[in-house]
Order: C-alpha cells, then structure tokens, then sequence
C-alpha cells in the first residue's frame, strides 16, 4: 500500500510522459497484488491484463501521436495544494466513523451479502461467487457496464476514423516496426496461441474459479495486440477483419439482451435464467455461460479495434509526413 | 489498532488527493488522464478494502471454508475496472484529435488559440467594436 503511495506522488513530479506512463503500469500491478491480498482475484486478474498490460499500450501508443514531454507550467499550484489539502483533511475526518479494516460486524457484510454467500450455491449452483453475483443477481448491472465498453468503443471508432486514402497508400503492406527483433518475434509465436488458450479457458471456466466474460476477453485481446505489434497491422487485419470485429462487438451485446428477451418470452422476468431450463439451476448455468460469452466477446472486440484504431492513426501520420 | 484499522482507508484518500491534484494542476492532458485513473483506483482499493474480512478466504465457495469475503464489492470493482479502460481509451482518442487540431496539448496553449479564434471571428462579424478592446486585452495577458 505504500508503495503505491510512492508511484504515485513519483508520477506527480516527473515531467517526461514515457516515465509517467511506465510508472503507472507499476503502479497497476502493484494493486493487482494489492487486491489478491486482500482476496478479491478476480479483481486481481482484471487489474493485472487491463491495467497493466492494455491501458499502459493505450497510452503509450497516443503519446507517439502527442508528443513525450510535457511542458513546465507558468502557474504557482499554491492553490490547487491548498484544495486538495483541505478536501484530504475533511475525507480524513471522515473515516474516523468507519468500521474498521478486516471488522466482520461492518454494515456491508451485513445487507445481501449473507445470502449471496449462503445460498448461492443452491439458487445458482456456481462454485465462484462473484461470478453468480455478476452475471445472475445483478445481471441488470452488468448488461448496463457491457453497454457502456459498447458505447465507448464506438465513441473511439468514430473520432479516430481511417479515411480509405490512408488505407489505399499502405495498401502494400505495413511494415512491423519490430521486423529485426528476432527474439521477440520467435518468443511471441511461442507465446501466443498459449495466451489464447489461456483467454479462453478463462472465459469458460469463469463459473469454477476467478475468471469470467470481462477478464477473458481483456486476455484476449492481448493476445491479439501482442501478435500485431511484432507481425504488423496487415497480417493482424487479414485474420481481425474489421467488419468482422464490428458486428462482433455489436453481437456480444445482443447475445446478453437476448438471453433477457428469451427468458421473458418463456414466462420469467427479463434475465431470470431459472426458465431457461427445466432444472433451474441448469437454467442458470446456461444463462451465466450465455451471459459471460456476451461479456467476453463485446470486450475483446472493443479492445483489439480501439487498438488498431490508434495504430492507423500512427501509419496516418507516417504516411503524411 | 485505531491507526491501523483505518490506515487503509487513510492511503486511499492520500492516492485520491494525489490524482486529484494531478487533475487540477497540470496543464497536459495525458498527464491529466494518468491523474484521473489514480483517483479512479483509489475508489477501488476503498471498495475492496472495505469488503475485506480478516481471517476469511476469497469467495469461491468449497466445503472446507467457513468465512468469506464479500463477493458484492469485488463485483463492481472488476466491472468499473473494464468500463474505466474503455472510457480512457475514448478520453486518449479525444486527445488525439485536439493534438491534431491545436497542435498541442497543454491547457493553456489550446486556451490561448481559442480566444485567438474568437477575437478573429468577432472582428469579421462586427468590427472592431467597443468588445474588442476587452478580448484583445484577454489575448494579451
């Protein structure tokens, strides 16, 4: 915990962007390990492929586009420090009411979780809790977060547009810029159907142990980015077709709403599983599986085409200079 | 035990005030953005922290554990965590085109060449009016 504290206030100082942007993939897996201590995994596994892996690629690849320095600023951050200090003192004063750490008693532990822990395993037969929490007792919630990673990977789509100019002048071929670096190329051949192995395991064995929809999905689509940073835009995007990705993203979204829809049409509430089956509990199995595989492949697609969304932008700005 | 009982609760807010800080006083918006994701996972750890039970396992039910933490807070952290991945990235392309656009970006700079902008604009819809001596002053300072 404190070394998090550390990054932190080192990434407040340093003014080169490329350190920043390291630090705070350190800083990322830092609370990965944080979370595993504190037993939450799936938290854990999430922190530890988005965080450090995925949003640390992100960054990097728009500071190519934006520059790696950030410049000194004319004004005296007295101000900004003094705000900060007092709103720090007054949520200080605040925790001195809260139950403390590790307290069984503390009222959180006292509302639905009881029942999510004692009867989930008759009501949902699912060994992993958060995952019958997820995807079943608050399914609403979660169809509502897979909607918004939609909305955000068409927001991206939509601001980074390729023109078909830039697509037709590196019609030839984009060149890798790692071609020369044989040891990674060869590791990451080795690497990566094991990742996409791994994606997927993740993604189906989701009910057993940490994993789910949201987690395999990120894997995977690291998989997917690692391949085209060594290999190049072009091999990526003769397997990823775009259009292909596009509909998928879509696709994942719907498979959840349907599964709604269809449990409505079979007499239940929207996302009540029990009616999917004669058997409840097998009614829920098949809708959690649905569900997570809705989950699993809206995230993967968003993330492979944000990145290669940014990545046209950096051939973009090859080709124009 | 009073202090650490709440010493959790105490890095979350330093890491909030940390990101909070970054947001209000630096002028480049990727750092502003590295800033706001600090914010953003010191509301993780005070989550998580809070459902955090000592002694107890993680929430994967099994027959030979009796007490576990609790499975709601672990919920919509690992959600909120590929929701905010999504958000950034949309945040990053946003920044991608304002660099296009105003060819930096620092706060200041792209404030600078919007008042520029508008200066210019008043002075093709009105000419130089009583207004413009106050925007060019704006310009100026």
């Amino acid at each position: 915990m404190s070394f998090l504290a550390l990054t932190a206030l080192a990434i407040v100082r340093l003014k080169d962007l490329f350190a920043v942007v390291m630090l705070s993939g350190l800083y990322s897996l830092l609370s990965a390990s944080f979370f595993l201590s504190l037993d939450a995994v799936d938290v854990a596994f999430t922190e530890a492929s988005v965080g450090a892996g995925i949003s640390t690629l992100l960054f990097l690849a728009s500071l190519k586009l934006v520059g790696r320095y950030e410049k000194k600023s004319r004004y005296k951050p007295a101000l900004a420090l003094g705000i900060v200090m007092v709103t720090g003192a007054l949520l200080v004063y605040g925790t001195l009411d809260m139950p403390h750490f590790g307290a069984v008693d503390a009222p959180i532990h006292q509302h639905v979780a009881p029942r999510y822990i004692n009867d989930s395993m008759t009501e949902i037969g699912v060994p992993n809790a958060v995952t019958s929490v997820l995807a079943s007792y608050r399914g609403f919630d979660t169809l509502g977060e897979t909607l918004v990673i939609f909305t955000a990977g068409i927001g991206v789509m939509s601001l980074l547009l390729v023109s078909r100019q830039t697509k037709d002048q590196s019609k030839k071929k984009v060149p890798a810029d790692m071609q020369q670096q044989i040891i990674l190329r060869v590791v990451a051949k080795m690497m990566i159907p094991l990742i996409l192995m791994f994606g997927l395991y993740v993604q189906f064995h989701g009910d057993y142990g940490p994993g789910g929809g949201f987690q395999a999905g990120v894997i995977f689509a690291a998989g997917v980015i690692l391949y085209t940073m060594l290999f190049g835009l072009s091999s990526a995007q003769r397997v990823f077709k775009r259009q292909i990705l596009e509909l998928l993203t879509a696709f994942g979204v719907l498979l959840y709403g349907g599964v709604g829809v269809v449990s409505m049409l079979l007499g239940g509430n929207f996302l009540d599983y029990n009616v999917l089956r004669h058997d409840p509990v097998h009614g829920q199995h098949l809708g959690i599986l649905l569900v997570e595989l809705g989950v699993g492949i809206t995230v993967a697609s968003v993330m492979i085409l944000v990145f290669f969304k940014f990545t046209w932008r950096t051939v973009k700005h090859k080709y124009n200079q | 035990m009073n202090i650490i009982g709440l010493y959790n609760y105490w890095i979350v807010v330093l890491l909030m005030m940390i990101g909070f800080y970054i947001v209000i006083a630096h002028e480049n918006l990727i750092k502003k953005l590295v800033g706001l994701s600090i914010f953003q996972t010191s509301v993780f750890f005070f989550y998580i922290s809070m459902g955090k039970i000592s002694g107890a396992t993680a929430p994967i039910l099994d027959e030979k554990w009796q007490l576990y933490s609790n499975p709601l807070p672990h919920v919509l952290i690992l959600t909120a965590i590929v929701v905010g991945i999504a958000t950034t990235a949309l945040g990053l392309s946003l920044v991608v085109r304002i660099q296009e656009a105003y060819g930096s970006i620092e706060e200041s700079e792209i404030q600078v060449q919007d008042t520029h902008d508008e200066l210019e604009n008043h002075l093709e819809a009105y000419g130089p009016g009583p207004n413009f001596a106050i925007l060019n002053q704006d310009l100026n300072k």
